[in-house]
């Protein structure tokens, strides 16, 4: 079976846990506020495990079947200086985005 | 010179083929009205007067190219998350306030290459996540009906720019209703097609199995010529299907008799306002009286549609905007400062922090929890399983013997609401889509349509619903329920000062 025991509230620590997966730094004034407005909306979602799904298959897309296949050639492309234009940091002529350090 | 501003879609191009007027007078026209109200009513985030001016000096130089163009000389306004090459594309985000698109959405090359002339982007909800432009970084836009109330949302820049006249076409797109339900507020037309009727290549993703784009307009002939253009498969975008596309415009006979016009009635007993639910009632007598059969229909599913499209869509959005980091596009926070070792992490947490408002926050943190191990199962499984039961409920009823042509509701069930007043609560914000979510969690085409003034003049919204490419039979009908009533053609006050 599923797991029914759904937390009925959201403590400051799940929002921060959940914060920390989406990687957004939040205030702690933000902590508080999240974790009383999305505590409220998944209490509201709650309704959602009533409904008998016994044998239902889940839907991720509406689309009817069809074929989306097409030849494997090569197309023009952005160029390198337009995918680059507007980037924070890039080091244009030598065709990098460039992030903080990463390794010390 | 004739009213420019009165006129519609059809209007425009016939007097611009007619040469009674050019396509620069038309564009100035629009751009004077644009200039005088927008400071009232910040439908839009960004005006392109030059260019568009250009265009239209362009398209008046070659009539004989243009002659049988479906739109040429038209003034379009886009949503701002629509990309445009060469024009700053925001979706009302601090993130991307800087963004300028290198490449256009196929929408926007369909629409010029069909002789449209864009003036400029308008204010929506941040990446459309919002039922009032609230949620837009760079304030709210109004409603031309009454400035102190929301013109609706995701797409109120649009939906208050075709209703003040600014523009007799503008593109929306509509995840959970962000067509529809500003264009109700608003008295004006909003279509969202089929999933799959419209290439999404270009639109600033938010849901992607239930993003549709479709166009708002003064009328419903508008918005059959623009659907025309707009729709078809496109190479770009693996979700268009290879639908035949009919001319629209042709379908609109104005008859439905023998017509079977689907109502939900144990839907409609909960919480809609007194004027929506006569006005509702009022729009159904006339299409009897035009010939069309009512008909009862149980969507038993429907009224958990809010919960399931707010797990589902928040799911894809959290998965849609990962890619908002700050690197390759946008905005980055500075300066950084993080434990060693952690300066990208750093980089990427507090760009996103600075760069997002709190609704695109609260649903990404949303989106993030449904899909987290653990909870996968009981929220985003869970809904995606009632997602089929809805989905399954509208097939029923569209089904023989006892089809239904359309599904009748109301858009919403309020007329706008006061600017701040839902602000502080957003589960009250979500529970008033309870109306518009069903159809793209069905993949469905769906249509509003004036049908009415609430007592103290607040424009109310008919939704029809259709079958999965059946547009034309939408668009017939609620065409027919339009060329009965004066809704349409009734200016909001603020061009009357």
């Amino acid at each position: 079976m599923l797991a029914f025991g759904m937390p009925a509230a959201l403590t400051r620590e799940d929002v921060a846990k959940i914060a920390s997966l989406a990687n957004l730094e939040l205030e702690p004034s933000e902590l508080d506020l999240f974790a009383r407005q999305l505590g409220d909306i998944l209490n509201y979602a709650e309704e959602v495990q009533q409904v008998d799904t016994t044998g239902v298959p889940p839907t991720a897309t509406v689309l009817p079947r069809h074929s989306a296949d097409r030849p494997d050639e090569v197309r023009p492309s952005l160029e390198r200086e337009e995918a680059l234009a507007n980037a924070p940091d890039a080091a244009i002529d030598a065709g990098f985005f460039k992030v903080p350090r990463v390794i010390g | 010179m004739a009213d420019l501003g009165a006129m519609t879609v059809r209007g425009i191009r016939d007097t611009i083929r007619a040469r009674t007027h050019s396509a620069v007078e038309v564009c100035r026209d629009a751009l004077a009205r644009i200039e005088a109200l927008d400071p009232q009513l910040h439908a839009f985030n960004t005006v392109v007067a030059d260019r568009a001016l250009a265009r239209a000096g362009a398209i008046d130089r070659e009539p004989e190219r243009w002659r049988d163009a479906p739109l040429a000389g038209v003034p379009v306004a886009l949503k701002d998350n629509l990309s445009t090459r060469g024009v700053r594309t925001t979706a009302s985000s601090r993130i991307l306030e800087s963004y300028v698109p290198p490449y256009d959405a196929t929408v926007v090359s369909r629409l010029e290459a069909a002789g449209a002339v864009i003036v400029g982007k308008t204010n929506c909800d941040e990446f459309a996540m919002g039922s009032s432009n609230e949620n837009s970084a760079f304030g709210p836009a109004k409603n031309p009906w009454a400035l102190d109330r929301t013109p609706g949302g995701s797409s109120g820049g649009s939906a208050a720019a075709v209703a003040a006249r600014m523009a007799p076409l503008a593109l929306g797109s509509d995840t959970g209703g962000s067509i529809r339900q500003p264009a109700a507020l608003c008295g004006v037309v909003g279509l969202k097609p089929t999933y799959g009727r419209v290439s999404r290549y270009g639109l600033l993703a938010f849901g992607s199995s239930l993003d549709q784009i479709g166009p708002i307009t003064t009328t419903v002939h508008g918005a059959a010529l623009a659907l025309t253009v707009l729709a078809g498969a496109d190479p770009m975008d693996a979700t268009s299907v290879p639908e035949p596309v009919p001319d629209y415009a042709a379908a609109l006979t104005g008859d439905v008799r023998g017509t079977r016009v689907g109502v939900p009635r144990a839907l409609l007993e909960q919480g809609v306002d007194g004027g929506v639910s006569r006005a509702l009632d009022a729009a159904l007598a006339t299409l009897r009286s035009r010939g069309a059969t009512l008909v009862d229909v149980a969507l038993p599913h429907a009224r958990h549609a809010i919960p399931v499209y707010y797990l589902v869509a928040t799911a894809e959005a959290s998965s849609n905007l990962a890619r908002y980091d700050g690197v390759r596009y946008g905005f980055r926070a500075a300066p950084l400062s993080g434990a060693k070792g952690e300066e990208l992490r750093t980089m990427y947490a507090r760009t996103r922090a600075q760069g997002f408002g709190a609704e695109v926050k609260r649903r990404i943190m949303l989106g993030t929890y449904v899909l987290s191990a653990g909870y996968y199962d009981a929220y985003y499984l869970k809904a995606q399983q009632v997602r089929t039961l809805i989905l399954r409920d509208y097939e029923q009823a569209f089904a023989q013997p006892d089809a239904v042509d359309v599904i009748a509701m109301p858009t919403s069930p309020t007329p706008a609401f006061r600017i701040g007043e839902r602000v502080e609560d957003p589960l009250q914000m979500y529970l008033a889509d309870v109306f518009t979510v069903s159809a793209n969690l069905a993949g469905l085409p769906a249509i509003s349509v004036p049908c009415g003034f609430t007592a103290d003049r607040l424009p109310i919204g008919l939704q029809l619903t259709g079958r999965r490419f059946d547009e034309a039979t939408l668009l017939r009908v609620a065409d027919a329920y339009e060329r009965e009533t004066e809704w349409s053609t009734q200016p909001p006050p603020i061009l009357n000062r």
